[in-house]
């Protein structure tokens, strides 16, 4: 049941998540290894459960992520 | 502090006529440990010219800027589509958070670490401001309900299939006893605004006088209490038996 599963998603808390405020200090690391292709996941596993749950910060890790692959381009 | 500063107003021609930024004169980027023997050499530059003095700087930080809009413009085109913005207004916010973002990087120079280039570093906050200029635009925004209760939305919002309402009706009425019983006044009033109202988490920022991070550990912690109580009472998965 797709409604089911999506709440259930939603409700999971990933204890790795590390917040907000350590993913948005980090992010411009983050972001610039992803362009890059580094397995920035595995290396950092708290930022990356924190962009999967925090839509605003995914956002930013998007626009970043974006902005940078634009310039290389 | 403002007040210690030595402030310099730059100005640019262009958009809307010129543009009056006040960026901080002393900037802490002697501080920076530009040291960092791995610095690549376009960031080792940009903290050269940012910290040097005159028109060098001036034309630096001219030139920064030029960037961050661009930068700007680019996100705010990637946000427009889902955005109750026409072009003029998203033109607008592009250069607001260009010219903010400029003051935040000059003023935490000192904080640049080498982690990365120069650039990323700066267009991160260029991002961060539009971000918070968007929550803000919501903030305004008439139609946003933070308050207002509405659980018929409920199950549109999590996609639960309204001919399938046999399947489903009793998981949300526990939900919505869950919401009523376990959480604090303040995870209550977050949930409800999130996940009812669909209230964008920056918006609920401003509107709650808090930061993104406080905002997101509420809500993180409502979420782990409803999903225990769901489990609980069987509604979800149990995922401490399923591990032992």
């Amino acid at each position: 049941m797709t409604g089911r599963s999506e709440l259930d998603r939603f409700l999971r808390t990933d204890p790795r998540d590390v917040g907000c405020a350590q993913a948005m200090e980090l992010l411009h690391i983050y972001a610039e290894l992803a362009a890059v292709g580094d397995p920035v996941e595995e290396r950092y596993s708290g930022i990356a459960a924190h962009l999967r749950a925090c839509g605003p910060c995914e956002d930013d890790f998007e626009g970043l992520l974006t902005a940078l692959r634009d310039e290389a381009t | 502090m403002a007040s210690r500063r030595r402030l310099r107003e730059l100005r640019w021609g262009g958009h809307l006529g010129s543009i009056v930024v006040m960026v901080p004169g002393d900037s802490g980027v002697e501080q920076t440990p530009v040291a960092a023997a791995g610095l690549d050499s376009d960031s080792a530059e940009w903290l050269r010219v940012l910290a040097d003095a005159g028109p060098r700087r001036e034309a630096g930080l001219a030139r920064l800027h030029e960037m961050l809009v661009r930068i700007a413009r680019g996100e705010c085109r990637r946000r427009g589509p889902r955005l109750q913005l026409t072009g003029p207004e998203l033109d607008d916010l592009a250069y607001q958070a260009a010219a903010d973002a400029l003051i935040a990087i000059t003023g935490k120079l000192g904080q640049f670490r080498g982690e990365s280039r120069f650039t990323t570093w700066a267009y991160k906050f260029v991002i961060f401001e539009v971000s918070a200029k968007i929550g803000r635009h919501f903030w305004r925004h008439p139609a946003v309900r933070l308050d207002a209760e509405d659980w018929d939305r409920l199950p549109g919002r999590f996609g639960f299939d309204p001919a399938q309402e046999a399947e489903w009706r009793d998981l949300l009425a526990a939900l919505h006893r869950a919401v009523d019983e376990e959480l604090t006044a303040r995870q209550r009033r977050v949930f409800v605004a999130i996940v009812l109202n669909n209230v964008p988490l920056d918006t609920l920022v401003i509107e709650m006088a808090a930061n993104r991070n406080a905002i997101y550990k509420t809500l993180f912690d409502a979420r782990r209490k409803l999903r225990a109580a769901l489990a609980a009472n069987g509604y979800l998965p149990d995922d401490r038996s399923r591990r032992s």
